[in-house]
């Protein structure tokens, strides 16, 4: 009965010298849902890219429902049944989610034909999958998780059989996930294959029939998840046991070093982005900001880091006053005791193409110790460089090497050693493990935790509610640009979820 | 891995990428020739002979790239902080006033030692002057500096011309240029240097600017790899948010990186003015701003591509004009259809062979490379 939907047989692949994946086998029920999990860089995106035909397999064969196939580019893997929802949609975001969903197969040069079309063919799938979304709506405008929707249907309007989902939890809140896992089943109980990747061992246990450990290219296990258990997953994807809960101690917390008042910040579009938020960061204390992402934690973060102009409130940091709704240098914040750890370490916490020992200077250039005169004093940043890449265990310890060349993990370390390096009063972390390996992920707590324990003032935003509760001594949770609740952080998922959704918030708003 | 093309040895991608893209424009360029009924290889021959067959053809082919080595380093400083200058030409132009001014003031009384630092301080000041407002512009209201360089281009040239027919003219002259300068004005030429190497510059203008030249290219690796403002224009050119989260003003940094870049085009100036002419005529720039461009993008913006792509377009233009001195039916505007070749395969069609030359290197290295796993845990 069952019968193989997908066989990759000996997919090889290198990139220069990077050897991404070697020699890979891959069996795949038809009808199951089949978890792939890794770390970063083991190799899952490139074999699911081969897959769906971003990228050509150096040697190795491909079988859908038992037939070779060849597939070059992704209008054969579609050809093939196969669709993707990519960690990054790939929708236009000012089309409507009709348009988006046309997108390539319009079928013809008019497109009101087309679209009729469309229209009673999505009709059909939201009954049959119980995917209701709104055709018409602007995908802009859409949440998150309505916008991986859409993408689900993209690839079930090509007539997909087998679906693949790269992370797609990453951006979702937990009801959100579960919602979607809901529409998994159901469509596993359509007869629709799917290949999840992850790398939460959580949603792999709880949803998955089979999974496949990936690590440094090679595929080292495939079990049947009902005769697994996360210990044995999390050791085989980093080759050594791993410690998946946190140790730390009681919170000793002090001084107040940061108090946020009232503080509103609207977007260029003038949409207000943090809604009136007022907290105290006390020294020795972690503070992590719950929510789902886009609900203002970003703005917020921007704004006490002097990034972005405030509409109102007052901010102050050791006592004195942040000008934060008029200009605020960065450098000046950074010299009165204040690090940042920005959420999206590609764009803002580095800069790719610079050379390792140049993005761990960014934003301390104006430093003496890094200077002679107008000029860069080459050797001691290099020197410092070194010196952070041993302690912080950077792999590959190469202070020249670009930057875009290190893994997630290691990029991430070298934003983490720039900021926690110079021992600052206050501490803004925005999704310190995003795109970061388990291994990796085990190393930024324990600094994260140690600098706690150090008497610093340590504000979290991420959207891992594990990683929330793991190391917040108090849970702040924002929904819409306000904060709705304060918990403790042995509050249940559940509850830390329903704030997060705006439930919980709403009702004790109105009480 | 994100990046599909992965990293290639360093002598593959500065010297054969390069190569290849320069083959085939000449590829192209012949097939050209042949259209018109020439032969392309007796073409070739007049190129290359009209560049280097003789010591006066390789000072005319240095004093071109001298000319192109300010002008592309004036471009590529403006790269790296993300700014795309394409007023080169007016900025060179205007650069040209100070030249002119340094000149007129003191070439009677003074040796050309004491006017040549002079004349460099006027060219880089006006030139600087003249990329100000744009860099302003850009900075303070937004206005997109590739609109207004090109616009202050034409302002440039209307400027001159009144200039050079009212203000600069000496009376009675007919034509719209400056008095020749005297013995002060006018820069000595590096007859000694090519001698070296027995060669005879003839009637040359090949001038002691070219080492200038050598100096500011010196000058902006310093600037672009050694000095904290240097990385500050590289930060914002690679990425503003991290520019602005590393807490550097993108204004400030628009409008010093334009001046300088201003700068560099405006001394080009002194070439043509103190070391050809030793004068200042209408249109002394004629067209290098652009060409400064064409060979920014071939030197990939480094100082050290820069020159020999300078060269390149210095052989291009002296070999050419000899071309068509040679073969009358290949006229003057053939010379700028292969040098727009040069342009559109070596500059806009860069990444049109890499593609293939990363697949033949990676099947040959990655043998080798199985070891060599870069990316850690």
């Amino acid at each position: 009965m069952d019968s193989i939907a997908i066989e990759l047989r000996g997919i090889d692949k290198s990139f220069g010298p990077v050897h991404a994946n070697k020699n890979i086998n891959l069996k795949v029920r038809k009808g199951t849902i089949h978890g792939v999990i890794g770390e970063n860089g083991a190799g899952k995106s490139t074999l699911m890219s081969i897959l769906y035909g971003f990228y050509q397999a150096d040697s190795g064969e491909i079988h859908v429902d038992g037939k070779q196939v060849t597939i070059r580019d992704p209008n054969a893997a579609i050809a093939a049944g196969i669709g993707m929802v990519h960690q990054h949609f790939m929708l236009v975001e000012n089309f409507t989610v009709l348009e988006n969903i046309m997108l390539g197969a319009e079928e013809s040069q008019i497109l009101n034909k087309g679209i009729a079309k469309a229209r009673e063919e999505l009709k059909r799938l939201e009954r049959e999958y119980a995917l209701e979304v709104n055709p018409d709506a602007v995908i802009e405008e859409l949440p998150v998780g309505l916008q991986q929707r859409v993408e689900i249907l993209k690839a079930l309007y090509r007539r997909a059989d087998i679906l693949i989902l790269d992370e797609p939890t990453g951006v979702l809140t937990p009801a959100e996930a579960d919602h979607l896992f809901r529409v998994l089943e159901q469509l596993k109980s359509q007869g629709k294959t799917i290949i999840l990747i992850t790398h939460k061992l959580r949603e792999i246990m709880a949803i998955t029939d089979e999974v496949s450990v990936m690590r440094r290219g090679e595929m080292v296990a495939t079990r049947k998840t009902a005769e697994t258990s996360v210990e044995e997953l999390a050791e085989l994807m980093v080759g050594r046991r791993v410690l998946l809960r946190v140790e730390k101690g009681e919170a000793k917390p002090g001084d107040v070093k940061l108090s946020v008042n009232g503080l509103t910040v609207k977007d260029g579009r003038g949409v207000t982005m943090v809604d009136n938020v007022s907290f105290n960061l006390r020294a020795g204390e972690i503070v992590g900001i719950a929510g789902v992402a886009g609900n203002g934690q970003s703005e917020l973060l921007e704004a006490i880091s002097g990034i972005r102009r405030a509409v109102s409130g007052e901010v102050h940091l050791n006592g004195k006053p942040i000008n934060v709704t008029g200009h605020v240098d960065p450098k000046d914040l950074r010299d009165r005791g204040l690090a940042h750890v920005p959420e999206d370490r590609h764009h803002v916490g580095l800069v790719l193409k610079f050379e390792e020992c140049e993005n761990a200077i960014l934003g301390y250039h104006h430093d003496k110790r890094y200077l002679n005169g107008v000029f860069l004093n080459v050797d001691a940043i290099r020197k410092d460089a070194e010196q952070r890449i041993a302690e912080y265990d950077i792999r590959p310890p190469n202070a020249r090497l670009k930057t875009a060349n290190f893994s997630g993990g290691n990029q991430q370390k070298i934003v983490l050693a720039r900021e926690m390096e110079r021992s600052p009063d206050v501490l803004i972390i925005g999704q310190p493990t995003r795109g970061v390996d388990v291994g990796a992920i085990e190393f930024i707590h324990k600094r994260i935790i140690e600098m706690r324990d150090q008497g610093k003032a340590v504000l979290l935003v991420s959207v891992e509610l594990d990683e929330i509760r793991a190391l917040s001594d108090r849970i702040l949770v924002m929904f819409a640009g306000r904060i709705v609740g304060e918990r403790d952080p042995d509050a249940t998922e559940g509850e830390l979820g329903l704030l997060m959704a705006g439930v919980e918030g709403r009702k004790e708003a109105a009480e | 891995m994100s990046n599909p093309y992965a990293k290639l040895p360093g002598w593959v991608e500065y010297g054969l990428v390069p190569l290849v893209n320069l083959a085939v424009a000449f590829l192209v360029a012949g097939l050209v020739v042949l259209l018109v009924g020439e032969n392309p290889l007796e073409a070739a021959y007049h190129l290359i002979n009209g560049a280097f067959g003789r010591g006066e053809y390789i000072g005319f082919t240095l004093y071109y790239a001298t000319t192109f080595i300010f002008t592309g380093l004036a471009v590529a400083v403006a790269f790296h902080a993300g700014l795309f200058n394409i007023g080169g030409e007016g900025q060179a132009y205007v650069g040209g006033i100070g030249v002119a001014l340094a000149c007129l003031w003191l070439d009677q009384t003074m040796p050309w030692f004491v006017v040549f630092p002079l004349a460099i301080i006027g060219s880089a000041l006006f030139g600087a002057a003249w990329a100000f407002l744009p860099g302003w512009l850009q900075a303070k209201r937004g206005s997109h500096i590739v609109i207004t360089t090109i616009m202050f281009n034409f302002i440039a040239s209307s400027l001159m011309v009144y200039l050079l027919t009212r203000v600069l003219k000496p009376l009675g002259s007919m034509s719209p240029q400056t008095r020749t300068f005297a013995e002060g004005g006018q820069l000595p030429k590096l007859d000694w240097l090519l001698s070296i190497f027995g060669l005879d510059i003839g009637t040359a203008p090949f001038n002691v600017s070219f080492l200038l030249a050598l100096v500011a290219a010196f000058g902006v690796w310093l600037l672009i790899w050694r000095t904290k403002l240097g990385y500050e224009m590289r930060t914002m050119g690679h990425s503003p948010s991290a520019a602005r989260y590393a807490g550097m003003s993108e204004s400030r940094i628009t409008v010093i990186t334009m001046m300088i870049s201003g700068a560099l085009a405006g001394m080009m100036a002194l070439n043509p003015i103190m070391g050809e002419q030793g004068r200042m005529q209408l249109d002394f720039v004629q067209g290098a701003g652009f060409v400064g461009i064409a060979v920014a993008l071939m030197g990939r913006s480094h100082p050290a591509g820069i020159i020999p792509a300078a060269v390149l377009f210095g052989v291009l233009y002296q070999g050419g004009a000899e071309i068509s001195f040679e073969m009358p039916s290949i006229s003057r505007d053939m010379i700028v259809i292969i040098q727009g070749l040069v342009i559109l395969f070596a500059g806009a069609l860069e990444n049109m062979f890499r593609p293939a030359i990363t697949r033949l290197f990676s099947t040959s290295s990655r043998r080798a490379a199985v070891v060599a796993q870069t990316k850690g845990a």
